[in-house]
């Protein structure tokens, strides 16, 4: 390697190990905090190591009623997600519906509407007319109809790529439509709608506006309203704790996508090869 | 087993009519072979057997019953798909199985006369594995055992082997003939290839653009063909066809084009009827019935040799005359054929096909 090679590379290995050490901090911070028992903003490996933190935080019996509270928000809304969108999307991609590719265009440019802060004010007001303000219901049903055109779409697609002769071999070989979608083509579908589920488990477990505005009673704020009350009397934030729930609440998520990996695998094309 | 029929049969997509007025009837135990280029309705037909399409028009029976409109699961019929369909996520055996789960069999038993199918087809060894863990000619096996393991009434078969390498396609087209012998099923096999239908079938429906050209038997088809279309389509290579400038004279028929030379042909009313219509008619020989001409052969075609491909058995030898129009001679001779420049081809008049100036046959030129 000639001079002026090497020193290109090693200005560029540089840069780039510079690049990656600005992001990897916080993430470094995120890990040692939480173990700090005299943690603050800035970088410092734990001495002693110490769970005090968590043992707070267990405590704190708001706190861990927001994990729950999240929990059921996220579950009930991922249930009624992966339901209505597989349903939905079945129907999409294999019945003849005139202008169906419409349809789910318009939905789709809506719901980006819709979900978004823009529609907070209307939203409110639906639910408050409903009598559902301040109920995990009002939080689940709201995502479900933000994520679902979304789902609908990428679901839509999957099941498009999945052959119709599927069904059609089950069908010709004596079974019902409703047994041929259970037994052949929801099986084919699953890595599809693994996708969506872990999507929008995601999404509705990192949320805070949606939950902050249409719930009242601190019995019912999930996690991310939660870690809101992590503040001294002086408004200054109690770092320790706060680093200590946040990993806490980060968990559920990593524990989806390895326990989803790992029994499903991700993948996003159904059938053998032809 | 039963009988099909179709009665004035058409299917529209839209403006486009895939299947048009078609009428045919299928025997009890018949193996019949809809063939033709793709886009010609054969699928379309077949999938209006099986259910999955409903005619715009007309009527679908099965042994004398109309099921225009019945469900595909109300037909008792069996099906083998072009790409297996195979269930991804079960084993061969719950594959195999499945039309017996559907109707309710208990799993001890229906896995057991799924290892009795499987086995007569060979593949009794692979029943634990996925589908997609064997091979494309094990797959295509499977679909079959899938279609074989309960008593149906119609079989339907949508280009089964086209998925198959050459060899295995041999091997399976006669395991199917065999198949037919063996249970005197009824079946409706839709395929592209004249080889497969003509080897298979007990009649051939041969289909261009919605419509049945000709319905009959295999060796009826490729004996009097009933226009340049099926002529055409059915053979390897197919029939060649020559157009000629047709005159009557002296109550005898000449027939004229380039390089040709053929002795005058007696005179009937069915010529007579097609010279009335046009005088530029289709003459049609097959490449088995041409050979390499000797000198003052009565009937010939001469033109520049285009190729001379030696198969073992056989040669391909084709002459070139001229914009594309070519005639090809299967020769029978495991030697190589030495050949000059120009080919002269030599026939027999009792092997010739005449076609009026629709593409029609003109009947009892060779009976």
């Amino acid at each position: 390697m000639k001079f002026p090679a090497l020193f290109g590379r090693i200005a560029f290995s540089t840069l780039a190990a510079l690049i990656g050490a600005a992001f990897a901090l916080p993430l470094l911070w995120f890990l040692f905090a939480p173990f700090n028992a005299r943690a603050e903003l800035g970088l410092a490996i734990p001495d002693p190591f110490t769970l005090s933190n968590f043992n707070t935080v267990f405590g704190n019996g708001f706190a861990m009623q927001a994990l729950w509270n999240s929990l059921i928000q996220a579950v009930g809304g991922v249930i009624l997600v992966g339901a209505a969108a597989t349903l939905a999307a079945y129907a999409l991609s294999r019945s003849s519906i005139p202008g169906k590719g419409a349809v789910t265009y318009i939905l789709l440019l809506f719901s980006s509407v819709v979900s978004g802060s823009a529609a907070m004010v209307p939203i409110f007001l639906i639910i408050s007319a409903a009598g559902l303000m301040d109920t995990h219901l009002a939080v689940i049903l709201t995502f479900a109809g933000g994520l679902l055109p979304t789902a609908m779409f990428i679901l839509r697609d999957f099941i498009d790529s999945i052959p119709k002769s599927y069904e059609e071999s089950a069908m010709v070989a004596g079974a019902s439509p409703v047994q041929a979608f259970f037994d052949v083509a929801l099986p084919v579908i699953r890595p599809g709608i693994v996708v969506i589920v872990v999507w929008s488990f995601v999404n509705i477990w990192g949320s805070f506006l949606i939950p902050f505005i249409l719930l009242r009673s601190s019995a019912n704020m999930p996690a991310a309203v939660a870690i809101y009350s992590f503040y001294s009397e002086a408004g200054t934030p109690v770092v320790t704790l706060l680093a200590a729930y946040s990993l806490i609440y980060s968990l559920p998520v990593v524990a989806l996508y390895l326990f989803v990996s790992w029994r499903f695998g991700f993948r996003f094309f159904g059938g053998i090869k032809a | 087993m039963a009988s099909v029929a179709f009665s004035k049969v058409t299917k529209s997509f839209g403006e486009f009519k895939a299947v048009s007025d078609v009428s045919f009837d299928i025997g009890d135990g018949e193996f019949v072979c809809l063939l033709g280029p793709s886009g010609c309705g054969k699928t379309t037909s077949l999938r209006m057997i099986a259910g999955l399409e409903t005619p715009t028009s007309g009527q679908v029976m099965i042994g004398g019953e109309d099921v225009t409109h019945f469900h595909p699961k109300d037909r008792n019929i069996a099906m083998v798909f072009q790409d297996y369909a195979l269930y991804p996520h079960m084993n061969l055996a719950d594959n195999i199985a499945y039309p017996l789960k559907v109707r309710g069999e208990a799993v001890s038993k229906r896995h057991a006369r799924a290892k009795e199918v499987a086995d007569v087809l060979k593949i009794g060894h692979l029943l634990d594995r996925l589908p997609s863990q064997i091979s494309g000619g094990q797959q295509q096996r499977t679909s079959l055992a899938r279609a074989l393991v309960y008593p149906a009434q119609v079989y339907l078969f949508d280009e089964p082997l086209s998925n198959l390498d050459a060899k295995l396609r041999l091997e399976a087209r006669g395991f199917l003939n065999h198949l037919q012998r063996d249970m005197g099923m009824t079946a409706v096999y839709v395929t592209h290839d004249q080889a497969e239908a003509m080897a298979l079938a007990t009649r051939i429906a041969v289909m261009d653009q919605g419509r049945i050209v000709q319905y009959a038997s295999p060796i009826e088809i490729y004996r009097r063909p009933a226009t340049t279309f099926v002529a055409n389509f059915v053979g390897n290579p197919p029939m060649n066809l020559v157009e000629v400038e047709a005159t009557k004279d002296d109550g005898k028929l000449q027939l004229k084009a380039d390089g040709l030379t053929i002795a005058a042909l007696p005179m009937t009313d069915a010529i007579g009827t097609a010279l009335a219509a046009g005088s530029k008619l289709t003459l049609g020989i097959r490449p088995e019935h041409l050979d390499v001409a000797g000198a003052g052969a009565p009937n010939t075609i001469t033109a520049p040799l285009f190729a001379n491909e030696n198969m073992g058995p056989e040669s391909l030898v084709t002459i070139d005359r001229g914009e594309g129009a070519r005639v090809t001679a299967r020769i029978f001779t495991d030697d190589h054929i030495a050949l000059g420049e120009t080919v002269t081809l030599g026939f027999a008049a009792d092997h010739v096909h005449l076609f009026d100036s629709a593409g029609k046959r003109i009947p009892e030129i060779n009976g």
